[in-house]
């Protein structure tokens, strides 16, 4: 290996990226579209969901009962039904995802018996909207019984003992106001290191058969190792670059925490980006048409990170049989890096099995890279 | 002029019958995806990993302790004995949640006062930590409604004491079992139709512009419309097809149901096919090479997916956003798919969604059209 073929073939290699701004321009602008539409769109909590409500009983109590949903910042009340039917319109086409019914005789049962029941119809389409949005529902009818407890009086006027005998004191660690956010923005840099890795690598080998170049290259002195050192460091740099980009923009412009050490994030970035591109280079030698080697590159890179990384779906909420295939997802380890180095502020040693699992990750692909690209022309 | 349309559409067909590859990427991975996505893509949270601290070590705090374990939402993996270990253990992600019982917790229940129980949430997962917590408040809720209403019988509560509670009646409709794979199942056979057919008709134009075919199909007598109408009618039934396959499988293996009615999804399918090979059009106008094409379709693709409400609420997005959203073809036809699969809704609710896919679609293949028209100049 010399050090000037290498060169050259790097500066070979820069140059077409260079010369190719759209693709440039695209690989740079992913981790702010990216960004930006996550950061702001990914909000799995609710606000403001639409509620309708049909009181059957129209009274103090229930206009109290119901002012309680509207005082709610999780709930706005869109629209107030006469029947039954309405509301069965109004969730059919999707113009309230929750419906409150308060029976005719609710004052009467509280009053009497103490116990009363409302009845809440969700939409569960959308089952996690769903799922909050009940939870939501209990947290605001549950204050509206405390409420009713602490001002009842018995039949002699008395005010009644309230009784709660316990109460949840909750803290939340690491991301104290449990901000959406916080949680997904970590993983995004992870899916933009793998989106630029496997759209960029994948290509670079086919398009020279594509092209007709690789003819030229062989006849050339440079030797295997230094065509895939040479071909993948401009990528290498643009990774990183993103990787900058995405910690600042996260941190400065979103205002998540970075409670780790910022070496400790570059190393792992550095550790992911070899995985990614030695993967996008091996596709990209042994599928010799662009769009199947960039079809294949983003399965097997893209996919894995979405979806088995835990970037946005819990892994160990996965049947036991996916959960398993995680472990062989590198990204996996790369996303729990990041979501420790932001949130909890671990160190290098906290990391080291996701490091080390990297490492070994790199490795390998490196060497099945390495190995991959003979220069003859079949 | 509709054999030379003809004569498109079969040399289409051929060169999709000689590319084993390309029918390949039509099949499986599509197929692949929506394994991946039924398995993996789930808010669902069960079996949540629990930490107890029990410093009381009373009936009351073992009851209470104890309806956590009898509940498949948690999963009691350590009983710790020191405030650290319950740090350890949700600092090394052992465990998502920590309920602690600090002493005099029976002592506070018994004289009829409050007691508290403490619960640490690990929020770096701010989906799961926020269900979780609501499990909790329900869990402690309900040990302290059957606590209370015990103390009142056994008369310990005072004389005058009286539980006065509004029950919530939770009803579920559409999805009762709260089913996670019946949100996303439909959600994927959408999203792949968009991206396969996107992709498919873009780098079918941009590689004939690459190799230099594009050339000879233009001195051939076929007019510019003919040639867009004879690229464009292969891609809409291999659309067509895809949905097909992909929709039957989904629905089999993970037996999700399909309520409504399957004309409206075909409507629905042929209105929501028109946006997406007008993208795929408009992006090979703009595009000269496969690469580029590939990654302008990925630069389109990921936000339309972000928007279109297949994962992360709308109406939880900032306002502006929400604008954003009525640009996205997919966010309408996620509406009829999931309208169609789960609620079973008709015409009736879904023209409005019908109504903006149709004018999405015929405004991008004017424009698409157009801009092709004047490419081939």
């Amino acid at each position: 290996m010399k050090l000037t073929r290498l060169k050259a073939m790097a500066v070979k290699e820069t140059l077409q990226v260079w010369r190719d701004p759209f693709s440039l321009l695209i690989a740079l602008l992913m981790p702010f579209t990216q960004m930006f539409l996550l950061g702001y769109g990914f909000n799995l909590d609710i606000k403001h969901l639409p509620v309708c409500v049909y009181d059957r009983e129209a009274s103090q109590d229930s206009q109290a009962f119901l002012k309680r949903f509207q005082a709610s910042a999780y709930f706005d009340i869109v629209q107030v039904a006469g029947n039954y039917g309405e509301i069965t319109t109004s969730l059919d086409r999707g113009k309230c995802e929750l419906a409150i019914v308060i029976p005719p005789d609710f004052t009467e049962r509280l009053n009497d018996i103490g116990v009363s029941s409302v009845q809440a119809i969700v939409d569960a389409t959308d089952t996690n909207t769903a799922n909050i949005a009940m939870g939501y529902a209990q947290a605001v009818v549950g204050g509206f019984s405390t409420d009713a407890q602490i001002s009842a009086t018995d039949s002699k006027g008395r005010p009644l003992q309230f009784i709660q005998p316990v109460d949840m004191e909750s803290r939340v660690w690491f991301n104290e106001a449990l901000e959406s956010r916080n949680f997904i923005i970590p993983g995004i840099v992870a899916l933009i290191m793998a989106l630029v890795g496997a759209q960029l690598t994948s290509l670079t080998i086919s398009r020279e058969w594509e092209r007709g170049t690789m003819e030229l290259l062989v006849s050339t002195p440079v030797s295997p190792m230094e065509v895939m050192l040479g071909k993948l460091a401009p990528y290498f740099v643009i990774g990183l670059l993103d990787a900058a980009f995405c910690l600042i923009f996260g941190v400065f412009w979103f205002g998540v925490p970075f409670r780790g050490a910022v070496s400790t994030f570059f190393v792992a970035t550095a550790l992911f980006l070899v995985v990614v591109l030695g993967i996008g280079y091996l596709i990209s030698v042994k599928i010799k048409s662009q769009v199947g080697a960039a079809q294949i590159g983003l399965l097997v890179t893209l996919l894995p990170t979405a979806l088995l990384s835990g970037y946005a779906f819990p892994i160990d909420q996965m049947p036991p049989p996916v959960q398993a295939v995680t472990y062989l997802v590198f990204a996996r380890y790369y996303v729990t890096a990041l979501k420790a180095l932001f949130l909890k502020g671990s160190g290098i040693f906290d990391l080291a099995p996701q490091l080390l699992a990297m490492v070994v990750y790199a490795a390998v692909v490196a060497f099945l890279a390495a190995r991959a690209f003979r220069k003859n022309l079949d | 002029m509709f054999d030379r349309i003809w004569c498109i559409v079969i040399k289409e067909f051929i060169e999709l019958k000689r590319d084993k590859w390309q029918r390949f990427r039509l099949i499986v991975p599509p197929l692949v995806q929506m394994l991946v996505f039924g398995y993996a893509a789930t808010f669902e949270v069960y079996h949540v990993s629990t930490v107890v601290l029990d410093r009381d070590q009373t009936q009351e705090s073992r009851e209470l302790l104890s309806r956590f374990t009898f509940t498949d939402r948690f999963r009691i993996v350590e009983t710790a004995s020191t405030d650290a270990q319950v740090a350890r253990a949700i600092d090394r992600s052992d465990a998502a949640v920590a309920l602690v019982i600090h002493p005099g917790f029976a002592n506070l229940l018994r004289k009829g006062q409050t007691a508290p129980l403490q619960v640490i949430v690990d929020g770096t997962n701010s989906n799961t930590a926020l269900i979780a917590l609501g499990y909790v408040n329900l869990i402690a809720g309900q040990y302290s409604a059957d606590y209370a209403a015990d103390l009142v019988r056994r008369g310990l509560a005072g004389a005058n004491a009286k539980p006065v509670t509004v029950n919530l009646e939770t009803r579920p409709w559409y999805n009762p079992d709260l089913n996670g794979r019946w949100f996303f199942v439909p959600g994927v056979v959408g999203t792949l139709t968009l991206v396969v057919v996107v992709n498919l008709t873009a780098s079918a134009i941009v590689r004939e512009r690459e190799i230099g075919t594009l050339e000879q199909l233009m001195v051939s007598p076929i007019r510019p419309f003919e040639l867009i109408l004879g690229k464009t009618v292969p891609f809409f039934l291999i659309g067509l097809a895809e949905v097909a396959l992909v929709a039957a499988f989904g629905t089999a293996w993970f037996q999700v149901p399909f309520v409504g009615d399957p004309l409206i999804l075909l409507l629905g399918t042929v209105l929501f096919l028109f946006s997406t090979l007008g993208l795929g059009i408009l992006i090979s106008t703009v595009c000269k090479t496969q690469q580029q094409a590939f990654a302008s379709n990925f630069f389109v693709l990921n936000p339309m997916f972000t928007l279109s409400g297949f994962a992360f609420p709308i109406s939880s997005m900032p306002v502006v956003l929400q604008w954003l959203t009525y640009l996205d073809p997919l966010r309408y036809y996620l509406v009829v798919i999931r309208g169609t699969f789960i609620k079973g809704v008709g015409l009736d609710a879904l023209w409005p969604d019908m109504l903006g896919m149709a004018a999405l679609g015929i405004g991008l293949l004017g424009i698409s059209i157009l801009r092709f028209r004047k490419s081939l100049d």
